[in-house]
């Protein structure tokens, strides 16, 4: 929390330096929370109060297994619970599981096959049923339902021999080894077989709009195109809730959701948080409290790697030399995020710090593209064997960041003969067919590489994942590698993790080399709460922040 | 008048079939698509989105897609919206309410406000009152309406503190008094354009009016002024305005996009801007059907309505 005197006070010595003044004000809000909430305040006995989440989209999808986004993955966190989820430090807890397995404690077996999962006996649905083995081994079943619209099957598919051993015991049998599972089983919500069991459409039932979990809160009301209304759960298995009502208030614009949140009619803003513009003046508020939160996303400039002259590594290792990195973080985003050379953020445990450093030097781009051959041709664009040095960049049209980024990359690209040509689409057009099937030359994109916790890449760096080539995954850069592949696969079948920390680190250093990605930065997220407002913690982890509202409370 | 009344009704079911055939190809034939807001999210691959495709029936020739949708329409359903998974009749339904309320009081606003300002600046020609109303009028209509919500926002809410930065309500306060309070800062941003144009329209039918003959002959027969008015030029005045009236008719409805966003009103507006963002086609082309329904009642109504006020005029 930085008061008003105090912000003055800070801003006088920490002007120079925007970056600074959010690594200390992010520090602050950071360290004064947990103080306050583990000093001075302790939760109310029962649930107390209200507190209404400013999202800047509609959360729709309320079934936690159908296409949604990541709107609606905040509501699911609040009605539904998964086996084990991520904590902020990377670690499992478990919420529906008794523990987590792992081959040392027996629930995963040494060739990593066979899966045993003990669940706990006090959870309950919020009509009262019991919770039971039945309902993993339903949910589970109903992803892999060919008629049932699941989001994906990545890792269920490899489920097989489902068994409930004992009301609460459950196991199955993997078609291979796979360890990226139990990361995405802690983002996979149980659904209720005594509920959805009966549909003749599993994809039309009452349930998708009036959900009913095993989480914190309950569904309460829904007013559309406004808000969300949930309600505690006393009964909840777990801590808290410590809230008697959780209001998700939809508010398109980020400048109205910034005044909401100014004049106090919001208490969080969630998803997008607080514009970058907005973030300097949010510190000085009364009785506001601003966290920078980094995320584990991370912009870059991502080529196609079969579109003419960006198939040359050598453009791409001038690309990035040529790219004035640190102006335009500290020009457009306020020097908020942190500068990146890896896929994976560096608050994972897989991350490679070794990796080598991003220079800018022009000169040395230059010198790099005349001895690959590139010689300045018409308008001072490069050419090689017929092929000029120009290729176009899209991203999301409306977002002015991206846009200003464009124009800055553009300028520093053009310095050493690299035309680059601005074509942006609405999101629905660029990250359909033209980024799915790789229709692009380069993008500007924020791209969340893990699979929950877990730096498997295979859906994204595969050779076999290729889209455009008929490959099942994401692999839209056609970025194609043998070594790649055979440490990809190695690395989801081996459940150790230090040995898989060796395997993604080489992985890192790979796609550092080839510049399989221009990787910019590992983004941040400004994200606002009432002072008072305790429990508030990111978890880069999950796909949302308000994936701990149980734990929330006022002082 | 029934027969009357049976053509045009068969001609707007006509130009509806029409709408729906352009409106459905532009929308599947645009680039971009429904699948597009998951490409970026939850590791779903081709393979997922054309799984998930092909359960939507999107894989199907646009004719198939069509005949069906048209089919089910006409039988009452009209569809199912890709995103919630909720009837588009329900979805359209539960966002009319918040944009009939603000569009209805908005709408009432600039009617009485504009009237009056059009007939006061018609009656006094070039005087400074009329002066005024032009020139506020024409600021009103330059400036752009979410320019006027983020000010007002900025000097009531937030530097004044009088009013809501918008929402239609006070989570968990249900009052009319807090829907009202709720409801006057948008409704006056957007009554201040419509008012405008009613003022300039009425402004103009009046100075028509007042120069005609029987308005002379009825001063001439001794008639108090304010009768003049009232019984012959004001009546004769309003008769361009049903067109006026006519064409509000499915903005009333439709909902108004900017003021919506800017005010968080879960209305038409807003659910329209979305449903054409994430590329929901069963609520754009619900939406669109429904304007277009409004297009041709708004005006059917105008006609019919001329008849009623102008005995001259006779349908048939």
């Amino acid at each position: 929390m930085i008061r008003d005197d105090a912000s003055s006070r800070w801003h006088r010595i920490l002007a120079p330096t925007r970056r600074g003044l959010f690594a200390i004000g992010g520090a602050a809000a950071l360290a004064i929370g947990p103080a306050r909430a583990q000093g001075t305040h302790r939760p109310p006995e029962k649930p107390k109060g209200q507190v209404i989440v400013g999202l800047s989209q509609e959360p729709t999808v309320f079934h936690p297994l159908m296409p949604g986004i990541e709107v609606d993955q905040g509501v699911w966190w609040n009605l539904f619970s998964t086996l084990w989820h991520i904590d902020p430090d990377g670690q499992f807890v478990p919420d529906l599981a008794a523990e987590v397995p792992t081959q040392a404690n027996g629930g995963i077996s040494e060739d990593g096959l066979l899966w045993k999962v003990k669940l706990r006996r006090d959870a309950k649905w919020h009509d009262g049923t019991p919770f039971t083995a039945e309902d993993v081994k339903f949910s589970l079943e109903l992803i892999n339902n060919p008629d049932f619209r699941v989001r994906n099957r990545v890792g269920h598919s490899f489920v097989k021999d489902i068994a409930v051993t004992a009301p609460d015991e459950i196991q199955w049998r993997m078609e291979t080894a796979y360890a990226p599972y139990l990361s995405i089983l802690s983002l996979t919500f149980m659904v209720p077989k005594h509920l959805l069991s009966g549909a003749a459409d599993p994809n039309n039932t009452p349930f998708q709009n009036a959900p009913v979990g095993t989480g914190p809160f309950r569904w309460g009301s829904r007013t559309p195109g406004d808000n969300i209304q949930l309600t505690a759960n006393t009964a909840y298995h777990g801590k808290g809730p410590y809230l008697e009502r959780v209001v998700f208030k939809y508010i398109p614009d980020l400048t109205v959701m910034y005044t909401q949140f100014r004049t106090g009619q919001i208490d969080y803003t969630g998803l997008s948080g607080i514009s970058p513009n907005f973030a300097r003046e949010a510190q000085a508020l009364r009785g506001r409290k601003v966290h920078v939160n980094p995320t584990a996303s991370v912009e870059s400039i991502a080529p196609n790697l079969e579109a003419g002259a960006l198939a040359d590594k050598a453009v791409r290792e001038a690309l990035y030399m040529g790219m004035n990195k640190k102006a335009l973080i500290d020009a457009l985003y306020y020097g908020l995020p942190t500068p990146t050379e890896s896929f994976l953020p560096r608050q994972s445990w897989a991350i490679n710090p070794d990796l080598p450093k991003h220079e800018y030097n022009p000169a040395k781009a230059n010198e790099m593209l005349d001895a690959a051959g590139w010689k300045r041709g018409s308008g001072g664009i490069r050419e090689k064997g017929g092929v000029r040095l120009e290729f176009t960049n899209s991203t999301t049209v409306g977002n002015p960041i991206r846009e200003q980024a464009q124009q800055l990359l553009m300028q520093d690209w053009r310095a050493i003969g690299a035309g680059m040509r601005i074509q942006n689409m609405p999101a629905a057009v660029i990250w359909g067919e033209f980024w799915q099937q790789s229709k692009f030359n380069s993008v500007m994109v924020a791209v969340n590489y893990m699979l929950g916790s877990d730096p498997d890449v295979t859906p994204r760096f595969s050779s076999k994942a290729i889209p455009a080539k008929g490959g099942r995954g994401q692999n839209t850069f056609q970025f194609q590698n043998a070594e790649v592949d055979e440490l990809l696969l190695k690395g989801a079948t081996t459940f150790d993790q230090e040995k898989r920390k060796e395997i993604y680190a080489r992985i890192q250093q790979i796609i550092r080399e080839e510049m399989t990605i221009l990787p910019i930065f590992q983004q941040a997220l400004v994200e606002g709460t009432k002072d008072n407002l305790i429990g508030f913690r990111s978890n880069i982890n999950t796909s949302s922040n308000c994936w701990n509202i149980r734990e929330w409370y006022w002082a | 008048m029934m027969a009357y009344l049976g053509r045009r009704l068969g001609q707007a079911a006509l130009l509806l079939v029409v709408v729906s055939m352009i409106g459905f190809a532009i929308l599947h034939l645009a680039p971009g698509g429904p699948m597009a807001q998951y490409a970026m999210g939850s590791n779903m691959s081709q393979e997922d989105l054309d799984r998930i495709a092909a359960q939507l029936g999107l894989d199907r020739p646009l004719p198939v897609q069509y005949a069906e949708w048209f089919w089910r329409m006409l039988g009452g359903n009209w569809g199912t919206s890709y995103r919630g998974g909720q009837p588009v009749l329900h979805v359209i339904g539960s966002h009319l309410g918040a944009t009939l309320e603000l569009m209805l009081t908005a709408t009432l606003i600039a009617v009485v406000l504009g009237c009056w300002i059009g007939i006061l600046g018609a009656i006094r020609r070039y005087s400074v009152f009329d002066y005024l109303a032009t020139i506020g009028a024409m600021v009103a209509l330059s400036i752009p309406t979410f320019w006027f919500g983020l000010v007002a926002i900025f000097i009531f809410s937030v530097e004044l503190g009088w009013m809501p930065a918008g929402n239609r309500q006070t989570i968990g306060d249900g009052s009319l008094l807090d829907m009202l309070h709720h409801l006057i800062m948008p409704a006056l941003v957007l009554a201040l354009v419509e008012t405008a144009i009613w003022s300039r329209f009425m402004r103009s039918s009046m100075l028509d009016v007042v120069n005609q003959d029987y308005i002379r002959t009825a001063r001439a027969k001794g008639l108090p002024e304010w009768r003049v008015l009232s019984d012959h030029a004001f009546r004769n005045a309003l008769l361009p305005m049903i067109t006026v009236a006519g064409l509000q008719l499915p903005t009333l409805l439709g909902g108004a996009l900017v003021t919506e966003t800017v005010f968080t009103w879960p209305g038409m507006g807003r659910l329209f801007l979305d449903s054409i963002e994430y590329r929901d086609y069963p609520v754009v082309m619900g939406i669109l059907m429904f304007s277009a329904s409004l297009v041709l009642i708004g005006n059917l109504l105008a006609d019919m309505l001329y008849a009623v006020a102008d005995p001259r005029i006779r349908l048939g």
